[in-house]
């Protein structure tokens, strides 16, 4: 079905910038974390119109799930989620909006010059039921990207102490 | 449906991000703008991955979803930090290597 497809990502399309919007011009910075999650879970639900329920999960679980209460937390740890609002450079946020502009622009050339458009994508109806399942993606990950995922787990090894480190307070003197 | 309507929205959200790391002061509001570059980047992946029917792109997201908690965690641990010792988290007031 050519049109749900077509429905359901522009509904999820225009939810996804209005929440990206949103959390951009947000004064408050637990409401631009809220507006991050809404926009998380919409990503989610493109995963799974693109055939990947299991990236959907991990979607929800790691980035709406844990990231984004860390987040929360450290804003309500600090106290931090209003700051003073006038800027040391007036000139700063014209400059970066005109080079925001001057990006997308960019890219939609690059995007429609390469003639992408041509490529149609399967409908999400269409997808068989194993399709991406967990255990295709373990297989591939354990067997030819086995060695990026070891490094990864030195990664995470690595930030966990970095983290402690960091954190740890300082003996006096 | 056209995988360059995917491809649009994924540019949208990244220039989004990068207005935010751009615009805004609070260090906590950056790196959700950082987030939500990468995001619109594990969108490309999928739609791209899913054009060419192959599952790579869906282990770089998987890659990338590591990639970015390992970030956030020391991030923000640095945050705090600077929070500890300069009561304040807005970038502009962060101009000195010294504590």
């Amino acid at each position: 079905m050519m049109t749900s497809d077509f429905l359901l990502f522009i509904v999820l399309a225009v939810v996804a910038v209005a929440s990206a919007l949103s959390m951009l011009i947000s004064r408050n910075a637990v409401y631009s974390a809220l507006f991050l999650v809404i926009n998380f879970a919409t990503i989610a639900v493109f995963f799974l119109l693109l055939g990947s329920p299991f990236l959907a999960m991990a979607q929800v679980a790691v980035y709406a799930g844990a990231i984004m209460v860390l987040f929360l937390f450290v804003i309500m740890l600090l106290g931090a989620e209003q700051l003073r609002q006038d800027q040391d450079l007036p000139w700063q946020r014209p400059v970066a909006i005109v080079l925001g502009v001057i990006l997308l622009v960019e890219t939609g050339i690059i995007v429609f010059s390469l003639g992408f458009q041509e490529g149609a994508l399967p409908s999400f109806t269409s997808f068989a039921a194993d399709y991406a399942s967990p255990a295709d993606i373990g297989a591939l990950l354990f067997n030819e990207y086995l060695l990026p995922f070891e490094i990864t787990s030195v990664l995470l090894l690595v930030a966990m102490i970095g983290a402690i480190v960091l954190t740890r307070k300082q003996k006096s003197e | 449906m056209p995988v360059s309507y995917y491809f649009m929205l994924s540019a949208i959200l990244f220039t989004i991000g990068a207005l935010g790391v751009l615009i805004r002061r609070n260090a906590i509001v950056i790196f959700m703008s950082v987030e939500l570059m990468l995001n619109a980047a594990n969108l490309a992946f999928v739609a791209f991955s899913q054009l060419h029917d192959t599952l790579s792109g869906h282990v770089m997201v998987f890659f990338v979803i590591t990639v970015a908690a390992a970030e956030v965690a020391v991030g923000l641990a640095l945050i705090v930090s600077i929070f500890k010792s300069k009561q304040s988290i807005n970038v502009d007031e962060l101009n000195e290597l010294k504590q």
